[in-house]
C-alpha cells in the first residue's frame, strides 16, 4: 500500500540519507525501510498525522550513527570497498568473463610479440639488440590499444588512424639507417628516437582509451589518471611477480635444477608485457570503486618533494661551481620537473573543481616555483656551455623538453595563482594541463622523424 | 518500568530465538512480538535488531529468506535453525541457573523500599 505523497517524499529522502553509509548495504536499507514503513502504518492507525507518525518512526528507528556503527562491527568488511573481478549476476558475468578471455587474449597476444621480436633479434634481425630496443614499444603497446579497441567499440576510422599510425612509426623507426655512436653500436639520434618512441605509442594508446574523442578536456583527464593507476597496479604486479619468481627460482635452485634459460627465454618475454594488459584491465575494472592511489601519493610526495628542491636550491646557490655542470645533469633537472609536473598532475586530477583553494593549493604553488627557480639557474648555465661547446642532438632534445616543462609549470604557476586570489576558477588550471598534454606528443615525433634526418643519423 | 540496557541487550538474543521458535518471522513482527512479550517495558532503539539479527545469521543460528509482503515490498523473513535451537537450550539453562540464584538471594534480602512502592 503506498502511503501519502508527502511521506513517500520524506521516505525517499531518509533512504538517500541511510545509503550515504558505507556500512549499510542496499539490502539492509531495503529491510529497513520495510520496517519503517511498516511502523509509520501502525502509527497512522493509531491516529498519529503523517508528520507525526514520521518522526516518530525515525525516533524509534534509532540514531542512524549508532545504528550504522552497529552494522560496522558485523560488517566490518564493508569499510573496504571490495573490488569484484567476476561478480555473481548471471548476466554480468558472463560479460566479465567474456572480457576476460580478451585480456588473456591481449596479453598473451603482447607475449608473443616479444618472443618472436627476441627470436629475430638474436638472428640479427633490424640491426641486432639496437633494433629490438627500438621496437619494443612497438611490440607491446598495440595489444594495449588493442584492448581498449575492443572495449571502447572504436568507429572504423578511427581504427584504421590507430592501425596507420602504428604503421607509419614502425617504418620510421625501422628504415631510417642509425649510424653507430661514438663510444657504443647506438648512435645518439637513435638512442633518442627508442627513447621518444614510447610517448608516440602512450599517445596513441591514449587515443584508443578515450574511444578517439581526444578532443575532450574530461576524457584527457581520464586517461592521466588511468597512466598513474597503471603505473602503481604494474609494480604491485611486478613486485608480486618478482616474489613468486624468486621463491620459484630459490626451490628449484635448491634441488638443482637451473631455472635460467627458461626464466629468460619464456617466462619474462611473457609476463612482462602481459603484465601490463592485465594491469589495465584491473584499472578499468576498478576506477569507480577503488580510490585513486595516485592523487594519495601526491599528498604524501609533494611536502616531501618541496624539501628536496629546496635543499637543491641552496646546494646550487652555495657551490658556485655552476661552470662545472655537464650535459647529465641537464637530464636530470628533465627527470625533476617531470617529477614536480606529475605531482602537480596527479592531484590536480584528484581534486574537485569546486572545492575552495586551499592550503595545499598554496603549497602545490610553492613547489612549482621552487622548481622554476632551480630549472631557471639549471638552464642558464647549461646555455653558456652550449654557446661555448656547440649543439649536439642529445642537448637540444634534452633542452627542448626542458623548455617545454618550463612553459607548462610557468603558466601552471601563474593559474594557480589567479585561483588562489580568487580571480579564475580551478577548471582554468585543469584545461591548461590537458590542453598542453599533446604539445609533449608533437615534440616526441619531432624527435623520432625529424631528429635524425636532422643529424644525418649520427 | 524502563529495563537497563546492558540487561536488554543481554536478554536479546534468546529473546529472538525464542519468539522465532514459534515460527518464521520478519523483523518489524519480531519486535512487536518482543513489546506484547514484556508488556511495552523490554525496548530497545529498532535499529539494532537487524545487525544483531545478521549476526545471528552468520553464527547459523537463523536463516533469512527474502519474500513479497501483503503490500508488495520485498521483505526478509527469518527462521531458526537447529543449531540456533541448541543455542537457544544452552541459554535458557544459563538463563535458569542466574534467575535461580536471583531469587534465592532475594529470599534472604528484604526487597529496597523504593521497588515495593511500586514507581519507576
Amino acid at each position: 500500500m503506498p502511503l501519502h505523497d508527502d511521506l513517500e517524499a520524506q521516505i525517499d529522502r531518509w533512504r538517500g540519507y541511510v545509503q550515504r553509509r558505507q556500512a549499510i548495504g542496499a539490502a539492509d536499507v531495503e529491510e529497513l525501510e520495510d520496517h519503517l514503513r511498516e511502523q509509520i502504518e501502525d502509527l497512522l492507525g493509531t491516529g498519529l498525522d503523517h508528520d507525526e507518525a514520521f518522526l516518530v518512526a525515525i525516533k524509534r528507528l534509532g540514531n542512524l550513527d549508532a545504528v550504522s556503527r552497529e552494522f560496522a562491527r558485523e560488517h566490518s568488511d564493508r569499510l573496504w570497498k571490495q573490488l569484484v573481478l567476476v561478480p555473481d549476476e548471471p548476466d554480468t558475468r558472463t560479460r566479465a568473463r567474456r572480457e576476460l578471455a580478451v585480456v588473456l587474449g591481449f596479453a598473451v597476444g603482447a607475449g608473443l610479440a616479444v618472443k618472436a621480436g627476441l627470436l629475430w633479434s638474436a638472428g640479427d634481425w633490424a640491426g641486432g639488440d639496437t633494433g629490438l630496443v627500438r621496437n619494443l614499444g612497438l611490440l607491446v603497446f598495440p595489444f594495449l590499444a588493442g584492448y581498449f579497441a575492443w572495449k571502447r567499440r572504436l568507429t572504423a576510422s578511427v581504427l584504421v588512424t590507430l592501425a596507420l599510425s602504428f604503421g607509419l612509426l614502425a617504418v620510421v623507426l625501422n628504415v631510417y639507417p642509425f649510424g653507430t655512436g661514438q663510444y657504443s653500436e647506438f648512435g645518439s639520434t637513435e638512442v633518442l628516437a627508442a627513447l621518444h618512441a614510447p610517448v608516440l605509442l602512450w599517445v596513441l594508446v591514449g587515443v584508443a582509451y578515450v574511444g578517439g574523442r581526444w578532443r575532450s578536456d574530461a576524457r584527457r583527464m581520464d586517461f592521466v589518471r588511468f597512466t598513474g593507476e597503471l603505473a602503481i597496479y604494474y609494480t604491485l604486479l611486478a613486485l608480486g611477480g618478482g616474489v613468486l619468481i624468486g621463491l620459484t627460482v630459490a626451490v628449484l635452485q635448491a634441488v638443482g635444477v637451473d631455472p635460467g634459460p627458461v626464466l629468460a627465454e619464456w617466462i619474462l618475454p611473457f609476463a612482462v608485457p602481459g603484465a601490463l594488459v592485465v594491469a589495465a584491465w584491473l584499472v578499468e575494472a576498478k576506477q569507480n570503486v577503488v580510490e585513486n592511489i595516485a592523487p594519495v601519493l601526491t599528498r604524501v610526495f609533494t611536502p616531501l618533494t618541496l624539501l628536496m628542491l629546496l635543499a637543491m636550491l641552496t646546494v646550487l646557490a652555495t657551490a658556485g661551481g655552476l661552470g662545472e655542470i655537464d650535459r647529465d645533469l641537464l637530464i636530470l633537472m628533465d627527470a625533476i620537473l617531470i617529477l614536480v609536473l606529475s605531482l602537480l598532475l596527479y592531484s590536480i586530477s584528484a581534486r574537485d573543481s569546486l572545492a575552495r583553494p586551499g592550503l595545499f593549493d598554496a603549497l602545490q604553488l610553492v613547489l612549482v616555483v621552487v622548481a622554476i627557480a632551480v630549472d631557471a639557474v639549471m638552464l642558464t648555465a647549461m646555455l653558456a656551455r652550449i654557446t661555448e661547446f656547440g649543439f649536439s642532438p642529445n642537448k637540444i632534445a634534452a633542452l627542448g623538453l626542458n623548455l617545454l616543462l618550463l612553459v607548462h609549470l610557468l603558466r601552471s604557476a601563474w593559474l594557480t595563482i589567479g585561483f588562489l586570489r580568487g580571480r579564475r576558477t580551478f577548471t582554468a588550471v585543469e584545461r591548461w594541463q590537458t590542453r598542453y598534454l599533446p604539445v609533449y606528443g608533437v615534440w616526441a615525433l619531432i624527435v623520432v622523424v625529424v631528429f635524425p634526418p636532422v643529424f644525418a643519423f649520427a | 518500568m524502563r529495563i537497563e540496557k546492558d540487561l536488554v541487550a543481554a536478554a536479546a538474543t534468546p529473546l529472538v530465538l525464542g519468539i522465532l521458535m514459534e515460527g518464521d518471522l520478519y523483523g518489524y513482527a519480531i519486535l512487536k512480538r518482543v513489546g506484547e512479550l514484556s508488556g511495552g517495558s523490554l525496548q530497545w532503539t529498532d535499529g539494532m535488531l537487524y545487525p544483531l539479527l545478521h549476526r545471528l545469521e552468520r553464527l547459523g543460528y537463523v536463516t533469512s529468506l527474502w519474500a513479497t509482503s501483503d503490500a508488495g515490498r520485498r521483505r526478509k523473513h527469518y527462521a531458526i535453525t537447529e543449531a540456533g535451537r541448541q543455542q537457544l537450550a544452552e541459554r535458557q539453562e544459563q538463563w535458569t541457573v542466574v534467575a535461580d540464584a536471583l531469587r534465592q538471594v532475594w529470599q534472604t534480602v528484604p526487597r529496597p523500599s523504593a521497588v515495593t512502592e511500586g514507581w519507576a
